[in-house]
């Protein structure tokens, strides 16, 4: 499908959500645990049924990018499912804050 | 996305922390969810299309930010020091909001016909409350934008800026780290509500999950009292803040503090400098943003306050008084008066684009270019590595025999004579030149000196065409609450002071 930033995308399969960061041009298979995710869903599953090669755990509050697709997705609801995109697993992102301000 | 998605991440990453007001006392993460659901609930009750917050900062301010927010109606915070006729003109935008005002507010908002709670109201109600408003899926945004603050120019009636859910969430996701902070580190907030940088923090720090205190009333003593007695690891103030308290007798030490950072008004060099030598353990930041940009699109971190401290180069040394450079995710461009790009070293207006940029006015809309670029209407230069030095406004340039004179430069060396505290440069009408360069000065107490000395002063720096002619001692300069110069007010005075009308 195709991403747009902003987008919030939910797990069929587990309770994962994650929001668009950053948006790939192209096409992109997003999945979580195998299953692809859904645009504007909400969350359905308790990670039972995913393939044990497919857990990875999504984490709250972290971001996971793959800059060859030009992709970030900043996980909203944590999960048990691995994030893919392309069938390849997303890293995450090294955390560079900057100094606090306003 | 919707700031409330920043608010139930907070309460599903750390439900239990702390996040607004004392340790004893304050409010969790997941009460502030709670709270926030029952008062978007009372206002889809009301019906009401607005918020109206009309009093000091305090509790009640987070908890209306987010029961606005899921209610997906605009927060308006205004300023309760606004005159009568201001304040009506501005609450006439706003006939079906509810509204939320202190005591010696309410009058205002009752004359509007507003439905009006006090905060206490409002905190104890949302608390009591079972009613709360189902979660409408995160996918939603509404299209009503998250808060309207009115910007104060200093010539013309103030405009509604309008700052989107996806203005503010851009600048936050951008700029902080989810649950960053550690448990007991804590912010001081001393800037009023009405304030973009107030707007700002309140999200910043709760996504990062730092507990958040405000000082309604700031004094030095006061400040610094709250500063031991929180713990306070994090500050934001105006640069006048900082000057009383440098300049302020008490007790100076804050062991806790590890961060602080100020913006809204340039910063005088002498203040920064003995803060850096007073603090050596603190880390300094100066953030430079407007209403328009949803708060910072430029910082001057702790490394490179330390380094022009340090440097013996020119250079790196005059970056003191810059900005910093620019945040990921913001374009920026000194452009000339043909509205092409210039290099570094040239003075040109600020131009910036960024998903944080929102420059969008209410009954206007969006001030930006073909290519998306917001005409801050401040000057500035680059330097060669990209730090960036704010010049002043562009109305407030001063014109004097066809030449063009920033107040900002006369003043920066002003404040450079130890005599002087604080200093205001205007053009006021001249016969002959169009402009004449005047100012007003205050002192330092116990330091006097004669206005010639203060006038060779600036004349060895500067051109004479550049040195006030006239020199007037004043106790204060007219500045609104986050510090920023009222200049015609300034012109107002020295003209009133001349004429004896």
């Amino acid at each position: 499908m195709i991403l747009k930033v902003g987008q919030s995308l939910a797990s069929p399969v587990d309770t994962t959500t994650v929001i668009v960061v950053r948006a790939p041009k192209a096409e992109v298979s997003l999945t979580c645990g195998g299953v692809e995710m859904v645009v504007g869903g909400k969350p359905g599953g308790d990670g039972s049924s995913i393939d044990p090669a497919r857990i990875g755990g999504a984490q709250l509050g972290k971001r996971y990018v793959d800059d060859g697709a030009g992709l970030e997705v900043l996980c909203t609801k944590p999960g048990q499912g691995l994030l893919e995109v392309n069938g390849t697993a997303l890293p995450i992102k090294a955390a560079k804050p900057l100094p606090s301000s306003d | 996305m919707n700031i409330t998605m920043l608010l139930d991440m907070a309460a599903d990453g750390f439900g239990e922390r702390v996040v607004v007001g004392t340790r004893e006392q304050g409010i969790t993460a997941r009460e502030l969810q709670r709270l926030s659901a029952s008062g978007a609930a009372e206002i889809r009750k009301a019906g009401a299309d607005a918020l109206v917050y009309l009093a000091v900062n305090g509790p009640a301010f987070p908890v209306a930010m987010f029961a606005a927010a899921r209610a997906g109606v605009p927060l308006v915070p205004v300023n309760y020091r606004l005159g009568r006729e201001q304040l009506d003109a501005l609450l006439a935008n706003h006939p079906h909001a509810l509204g939320i005002a202190g005591a010696d507010q309410a009058e205002a908002l009752e004359r509007a016909g507003l439905t009006v709670y006090s905060p206490q109201e409002w905190l104890r109600g949302t608390a009591a409350s079972t009613e709360t408003e189902p979660d409408f899926g995160d996918a939603e945004e509404p299209t009503p934008p998250a808060v309207i603050i009115y910007t104060s120019g200093t010539t013309s009636a103030p405009k509604g800026v309008l700052l989107r859910h996806e203005n503010l969430s851009s600048y936050v996701l951008g700029s902080v780290e989810f649950s960053s902070a550690e448990d007991n580190e804590a912010a001081l907030v001393s800037v009023p509500p009405y304030h973009i940088a107030a707007v700002a923090n309140v999200i910043t720090n709760l996504y990062a999950g730092r507990r958040t205190v405000v000082l309604e009333q700031f004094t030095p003593g006061q400040w610094l009292d709250t500063a031991r007695r929180e713990g306070i690891t994090n500050a934001l103030v105006v640069p006048t803040m900082l000057s009383r308290v440098v300049e302020s007798d008490a007790d100076k030490t804050v062991p806790t503090l590890r961060a602080l950072a100020y913006g809204g008004a340039p910063m005088p060099a002498r203040v920064i400098e003995r803060a850096l030598q007073m603090w050596p353990e603190v880390g300094f930041v100066n953030a430079y943003g407007l209403t328009e940009t949803s708060s910072t699109i430029a910082v001057l971190g702790p490394q490179d306050h330390r380094a022009a401290l340090e440097s013996d180069d020119e250079a790196v040394r005059a970056r003191l008084g810059s900005v910093g450079q620019v945040v990921p995710g913001i374009e920026l461009e000194i452009r000339d008066a043909g509205d092409q790009s210039v290099g570094p070293g040239v003075m040109g207006r600020i131009c910036v684009r960024g998903d944080q940029v929102s420059a969008e006015y209410a009954g206007i809309g969006r001030m930006v270019d073909e290519r998306g670029f917001f005409d801050t209407r401040d000057k500035g230069f680059l330097d060669d590595e990209g730090f960036l030095f704010v010049g002043g406004r562009i109305d407030d340039t001063i014109i004097r025999g066809a030449e063009n004179i920033a107040p900002a430069e006369i003043e920066g060396v002003m404040l450079r004579h130890p005599a002087v505290l604080d200093v205001a440069v205007v053009g006021m009408p001249d016969q002959e030149w169009g402009q004449r360069i005047e100012a007003a000065v205050v002192l330092r107490p116990g330091l006097p000196v004669d206005p010639a000395e203060l006038r060779d002063f600036v004349r060895s720096a500067l051109r004479s065409s550049r040195t006030p002619e006239r020199i007037e001692y004043w106790d204060e300069l007219p500045r609104t609450e986050t510090g920023k110069l009222v200049r015609r007010h300034v012109v107002d005075r020295l003209t009133k002071q001349a004429t004896g009308v």
